[in-house]
């Protein structure tokens, strides 16, 4: 046997990639920062379920054919079904998207997940669109005689022709689902890789202002990483600052899940450097 | 069917794919069957075992096999090979036959048809479940057991109406002599109007056509003569097409009644015969022009080839009947005894994994 | 994890300063459960409580569509009228320009660009010839179709104009009674048959199925009919009774009372505004404005001043209120926006 170290196969590689950015614990863990409690954060979780609502429903639709919700009650139902899915759908994913605005949820590398989530968005714009039009009744009449305009507008119109009902319904029932659906399991995954949006950090002049000083806060932050059992504040003595960093932290480690765990390298604060930067004050 | 083939079945077959998939790298591959004994005692070689348990794991030797690579290297191979091919072959598009087509190419053809839609003497008036209430129609698997009786009538056609009288009721309104005719049609007892009909029909025997109109020896056909002369005009003129299809609806996806009313004349067929497509001709696996087709159905189309199936009126119940029973078969072949025995007693194993049992049955010096 | 959040304060990205509203502190506080999954199957329980609800309660709508069969039995004369346009090359349709026609200066432009102009005509439509003409060829048995037919086809050019400008005079006046047209006599040759019959036609249902005329039995483009009905006003009358017009923010309402396409508010919005409500060019400005508005949501990480509005307007401070007060209530009320009075 040769003791040549073999080179990295492609295999290897791919399942390097996917563990190593995907422990289970990371893509399903069973817990999450204690800042998570406000029911903003079941809206995503809503929007998801709504889509498989959405999705169910149609593939009923699909069975039966196009013209079939218009000649039978079942169908009807069904087509029923389908659209109150999706009004659900886009009203669980605007709150969403207002709620992530508001906790400016693109910080700390998080942009790509407010992209990808704004790009479903339009994504699914343009699936429901595609949807009313393969109605079938007066509102496809009406919407694609009035949408042409705007479409043609743009110069799309040439190729994508919302008068074509059949390139319409292909659309609809295969290629926009398909895309929305990627751009929701990519959204969901680097959600899950880059976790939830800690909050704003107070700034160091919030701090002198509330009458805490760098060192107080300092220590308050290092005793949050000894042990709670050592130290034993109870639930209400709470540390002050709960997210400073007491140790500078090294950028390759992936992510502490369980700080409290976490090796307390924290009790050697004898560094000149500030033991952590405190955000500076914007104007 | 369309929608069916975009969406649901393709997702279907990724899904099991997928299952498949994962099933292969649960279990992992297959290790060989035992090997023989060798002639003289020997130690077993640790990396061949000679008795491999097939429910446990591979303790042999491994070597190494780069699955993403395989795949990606297959994927380029299959897309060079699929663009090649379509480079050089093309593929087929006869065009499809229409109301218009057939009523132009060969009227006389259209109006036979259309007389015996008129009075349902029709292949699909008398067709059974899932389109009429024909008694005794309906193809039966044994005796009188019959799947698609038992289901019912579901796409109800009445050809008489569907196919002749409402195409008709639409030109009429715009057609004086027709309206009236139509309402003669419609106030006789029905023996008189299979009397016209029968009459029609064997007149058309000699009917020869003079600027695109019917002309038939003289004869008792009461209305029934200008209708189906309006109607070989409407059929000419493209507005059949539309009137079979119209309801009020604006948008169609459903083109049955057309279709069934095409499949009854002889011109779709005498089309489908010169490209070698009828289900005696093996029509099933082929395609038009020199194309290979459906060829996985041959299975399915040989049935149609051999006696009793060739002449029998239930030949389509009873070779659905017994493809089902092959199909159950082939899905449970790991519990059928004997079947499963198979691959041990045609040795082809040993040809797969030659190196294998070399080095498992090697005698050493 | 990421090279921009906790790591701004090592190795090589030392140097580059915090921002509020691009980095973060990593979070080294407490954990608590939050079972994914569960909340997953629950959301689903409950929305699909709600749909079925929903469905139960209000169903959905589905008004009939408006066939051509449908438009010419309930509005004879604008069919006539509508019909008359196309054959004489005055519709809307008729000088849409690309990506239907080639009519000189019809396509909307943003300033000196006109994308359907680059785009060119795509879908060609005459509309004499398909909406008009062929349809008319398709009808048998009618002598003296044929022949108007044949005079029409065979006429000059100019001949044709003035035929159609003395129709479309009269028609503008035209009546129905008893099945019929009526229109005064005039110097209009065979364009009185044409229309005339294309009428009847169209009442039997007859010319749906012509519109639609492909050389294949299936059909899935309903391109030529939507245009004909859209050119009509009966159309565009029903829309204006469910409240469907552009300018009745239309395209986010449905038929009935039932909610629409509301997300699609912002785009409709700019349809009510000057001077896109007026602009012969308000298609291309209102979707140039809605492109840029999108690309600036999909960037809103990266533009200062936009993306600071979360922190200035302060209601992630009623989401993370626990947090907040568990840092104690002078933190809070130092934070951004500063708006709580402090209690010292």
């Amino acid at each position: 046997m040769s003791a040549r170290p073999e080179p990295p196969s492609w295999t290897g590689r791919v399942r390097h990639a996917v563990f190593s950015a995907y422990p289970p614990e990371q893509l399903l863990p069973e817990r999450q920062p204690a800042y998570v409690s406000s029911w903003i954060y079941v809206f995503g979780v809503l929007t998801l379920a709504s889509l498989i609502a959405v999705v169910s429903s149609g593939i009923v639709l699909v069975i039966f054919g196009p013209a079939w919700w218009h000649v039978s009650s079942v169908g009807h139902f069904v087509n029923s079904l389908h659209l109150w899915s999706a009004e659900m759908f886009f009203f669980f994913m605007a709150v969403h998207l207002w709620g992530k605005f508001f906790m400016a949820a693109w910080r700390g590398g998080r942009a790509l997940t407010w992209m990808a989530g704004s790009i479903c968005f339009l994504a699914s714009i343009a699936t429901a669109f595609t949807g009313y039009l393969s109605q079938q009744n007066f509102d496809s009449e009406w919407i694609s005689t009035q949408a042409k305009d705007g479409i043609n507008a743009t110069g799309a119109g040439a190729f994508w022709n919302v008068l074509n009902f059949g390139q319409m319904l292909m659309w609809h029932i295969v290629l926009l689902p398909l895309i929305v659906a990627i751009l929701i399991g990519l959204h969901v995954l680097l959600v899950r890789r880059h976790g939830v949006v800690p909050p704003f950090a107070p700034t160091e002049a919030q701090l002198a202002k509330a009458g805490l000083s760098l060192t107080t806060t300092v220590t308050a932050a290092t005793s949050l990483l000894v042990p709670q059992e050592l130290t034993e504040p109870s639930p209400q003595e709470q540390p002050l600052l709960q997210e400073p960093l007491a140790q500078e932290p090294t950028s390759e480690e992936p992510p502490a899940q369980e700080p409290l765990a976490q090796e307390p390298t924290s009790e050697e604060p004898t560094s000149e450097e500030p033991l952590w930067t405190l955000p500076e004050d914007q104007s | 069917m369309l929608v069916w083939h975009v969406i649901l079945l393709p997702l279907a077959l990724i899904l099991l794919v997928m299952a498949h998939i994962l099933l292969v790298r649960r279990r992992g591959v297959c290790p060989p069957l035992p090997a023989k004994e060798p002639r003289s005692p020997v130690p077993e070689n640790p990396d061949y075992p000679r008795s491999p348990d097939p429910a446990a794991e591979w303790t042999g030797a491994k070597r190494r096999y780069d699955l993403i690579k395989e795949l990606v290297s297959a994927l380029g191979v299959v897309v060079l090979a699929a663009v090649v091919l379509s480079t050089l072959f093309s593929s087929p598009d006869e065009k499809s036959v229409t109301v218009a087509r057939w009523a132009n190419a060969n009227p006389t053809d259209f109006l036979t048809t259309a007389v015996a839609e008129l009075d349902k003497t029709s292949g699909v008036a008398t067709y059974g479940p899932p389109y009429t209430h024909t008694p005794g129609a309906g193809q039966t698997i044994v005796g009188s057991f019959s799947l698609a009786r038992l289901v019912g009538v579901h796409i109800p056609i009445d050809t008489a109406r569907d196919f002749v009288l409402a195409p008709l009721g639409i030109a009429a309104k715009s057609n004086p002599p027709l309206t009236t005719a139509l309402a003669s049609y419609g106030s006789a007892s029905p023996a008189q109007r299979s009397a016209w009909t029968s009459a029609y029909a064997k007149a058309l025997d000699g009917v020869s056509f003079s600027g695109g109109a019917p002309v038939v020896a003289p004869g008792n056909y009461g209305p029934v003569a200008p209708m189906m002369s309006d109607l070989l005009a409407q059929a000419q003129s493209g507005g059949l097409d539309g009137a079979l299809i119209a309801t009020s609806h604006f948008y169609q996806t459903d083109y049955t009644k057309p279709l069934l009313f095409l499949s009854d004349g002889a011109y779709l067929e005498g089309l489908a015969e010169k490209q070698n497509l009828l289900g005696s001709q093996w029509g099933m696996m082929n395609e038009t022009g020199n194309y290979p087709g459906q060829a996985w159905l041959w299975g399915y189309a040989f049935w149609y080839q051999i006696r009793p199936f060739k002449t029998s009126d239930n030949a389509d119940a009873q070779i659905w009947a017994i493809m089902g029973l092959l199909s159950l078969g082939l899905v449970l072949v790991p519990f059928l005894p004997g079947i499963r025995s198979l691959p041990r007693h045609l040795r082809v194993y040993r040809l797969i994994w030659r190196d294998y049992y070399r080095r498992a049955e090697a005698t050493r010096e | 994890m990421s090279a921009t959040s906790a790591s701004d304060t090592s190795g090589a990205h030392r140097a580059r300063r915090f921002k509020t509203d691009r980095d973060v502190v990593e979070w080294q506080g407490d954990y608590r459960r939050y079972d994914i999954a569960k909340e997953v199957l629950i959301s689903f329980l409950v929305v699909l409580v709600l749909v079925v609800a929903c469905a139960i309660v209000f169903s959905s709508p589905d008004d009939p569509p408006v066939t051509v069969k449908s438009w010419s039995n309930a509005a004879p004369v604008d069919f006539a009228q509508t019909a008359m346009a196309e054959l004489n090359g005055t519709s809307g349709v008729a000088t849409y320009g690309p990506p239907y026609t080639n009519t000189a200066g019809a396509s909307q432009k943003l300033g000196p660009i006109s994308l359907e102009h680059a785009v060119g005509v795509r879908i060609p439509i005459n509309t004499a010839q398909d909406f008009v003409l062929k349809p008319l060829a398709t009808l048998p048995n009618r002598p003296a179709l044929d022949a108007a037919l044949a005079e029409y086809q065979g006429a000059s050019a100019t001949q044709r104009t003035k035929w159609d400008a003395a129709y479309k005079r009269v028609v503008a006046n035209a009546t129905f009674s008893s099945g019929q047209l009526v229109v005064k006599g005039g110097p209009y040759g065979p364009v009185g048959v044409l229309i005339g019959n294309l009428e009847s036609m169209a009442r039997t249902g007859a010319l749906d199925g012509a519109l639609l005329a492909t050389p294949q039995l299936y059909a899935t483009n309903y391109t030529n009919p939507l245009l004909f009905i859209a050119d009509g006003m009966y159309l565009a009358d029903q829309a204006s009774l469910r409240h469907l017009q552009g300018s009745q923010w239309g395209m986010m309402n449905e038929t009935g009372n039932f909610p629409g396409q509301a997300w699609l508010w912002l785009y409709t919005m700019w349809y009510q505004v000057p001077p896109m409500n007026s602009s012969s060019n308000g298609d291309i400005e209102v979707w140039a404005i809605m492109m840029a508005l999108t690309l600036l949501l999909a960037l809103v990480p990266f533009i200062p001043g936009l993306r600071s509005i979360p922190r200035r307007i302060g209601i992630y401070r009623l989401i993370w209120r626990h947090h907040y007060r568990s840092l104690g209530p002078d933190v809070l009320s130092q934070m951004p926006p500063g708006r709580t009075p402090s209690r010292r």
